[in-house]
């Protein structure tokens, strides 16, 4: 079956968003009975499903854009690591509770304005997806910016767990708001919005909450990125061997 | 099987499915909840279209089957459920009756502010399903289920289940 560059266009767009939930759902997944608090372990797992639950939407219409009889399952269980489209961000492994707790804002304060955005694309589909994930990703916002102020601005071991891991994470969250060509394109065709004024809203959201934590973002730190195109960080390939494991070893295994 | 001799309305199936249980939280019903959208016939088939509450929620594919099993039994034999994305599930679509059921269940009912990104949080205090007291205070933003936060109550010492506001 042949496509038209716009179904192409939005397809990738489609495994941008999923692949981008997928990976950081499976990254939480990974936390559920190991979190330091109860409360905290719920959360985690909570985060991880609602984000499985908008992968499912994401990767359905992905799969229906192709047009090649594959699945959201295929697309998530049987796609090589050079096929995924999620940023470097959320596949960067979980580290300590500090690490996944700034991964996760980072995240978070790109996915709601992006998501808000995306409530009016030209594409009815990503609006009826973004319409339905958006007050989750509010609720997940809320929830890391809470914590990352609390324990950045808590005690002396918090502040420096908090400071090191944004240390670290920083330069993978400008792939998300750094446009490359398809980004521009599906700007351009009313899809997707202006990264640049994505950009503006991750920036003030973020630079308030890190100032009330009292953490300081390294400063010229080059942007790390690659994910987008599908070069993925060396951990992916565990990643991936994990989650894709029994349907690689069992095909066709179903509940 | 009992064999129809007329279709049933769209409203006699609203209320057969009143006697369907959400699984997580069996004290409502899926029509309680506000998650059965529409309903009707296209030829011999009733297509029944249903949104989900939280986009992860586990219980999705359960309510489809539970839904078709109802219907089997009262007849309805060729039933197609349809997941309704737009507009997205807001608890402000939970029936009065659904709300006083859940505060008989022990789950605090979502409190309404502005249901919307960015306003979830509780606009006016969430009163104990037990004693009915107002000094309660959030101890988890989540809980049990996507859909409920974890509350105590300040003067009972009881903790509750909070249906968030969504």
């Amino acid at each position: 079956m042949t496509t038209s560059p716009s179904q192409n266009l939005r397809f990738e767009f489609a495994l941008r968003m999923g692949d981008n939930a997928l990976i950081l759902a499976q990254r939480l997944g990974a936390w559920c009975g190991h979190a330091p608090i109860l409360e905290e372990d719920i959360a985690m797992a909570n985060v991880a499903l609602d984000l499985l639950g908008q992968t499912k939407l994401w990767l359905a219409y992905a799969a229906e854009l192709e047009g090649e009889g594959r699945t959201a399952d295929d697309l998530a269980f049987l796609r090589d690591g050079r096929a995924f489209r999620n940023a470097l961000l959320v596949e960067q492994a979980n580290g300590d509770y500090a690490d996944t707790l700034m991964r996760q804002f980072l995240f978070d304060a790109w996915h709601l304005p992006m998501l808000e955005a995306l409530q009016s694309s030209s594409d009815p589909r990503v609006a009826e997806i973004a319409q339905k994930s958006v007050k989750e990703a509010a609720y997940h916002l809320d929830r890391s910016t809470d914590l990352v102020i609390r324990l950045g601005d808590g005690s002396e071991e918090s502040r420096a767990k908090m400071q090191r891991a944004l240390d670290d994470l920083w330069a993978f969250a400008g792939e998300l708001t750094t446009p490359d060509a398809t980004d521009k394109a599906l700007a351009e065709a009313g899809v997707a919005p202006d990264l640049a004024d994505i950009a503006r809203r991750w920036s003030a959201h973020a630079e308030q909450a890190l100032a009330d934590a009292t953490l300081t973002p390294p400063k010229d730190a080059a942007v790390r990125k690659g994910g987008k195109a599908g070069l993925h960080s060396e951990g992916f390939g565990f990643l991936l061997a994990e989650m894709q494991h029994l349907q690689r070893a069992h095909p066709g295994a179903a509940w | 099987m009992i064999a129809l001799a007329v279709k049933p309305s769209p409203d006699e199936i609203r209320r057969w499915l009143e006697d369907v249980p959400d699984p997580e939280v069996p004290a409502v019903s899926i029509v309680d909840l506000g998650i059965v959208r529409d309903i009707e016939w296209r030829g011999d088939t009733l297509v029944v279209g249903v949104t989900p509450t939280y986009s992860g929620c586990p219980a999705t594919a359960v309510i489809s089957i539970d839904i078709v099993e109802a219907l089997r039994r009262r007849g309805v034999e060729r039933v197609r459920i349809e997941t309704r994305l737009s507009p997205p599930w807001t608890t402000a679509w939970i029936s009065d009756a659904g709300r006083e059921k859940l505060r008989a269940y022990g789950i605090a009912p979502p409190v309404e502010g502005a249901p919307c990104a960015g306003a979830l949080k509780p606009t006016a205090p969430v009163a104990c399903p037990q004693c009915g007291s107002l000094r309660t205070e959030e101890v988890s933003r989540f809980g049990s289920t996507p859909c409920k936060a974890t509350w105590r109550c300040a003067d009972c010492l009881e903790p509750f289940d909070y249906f968030k506001s969504f």
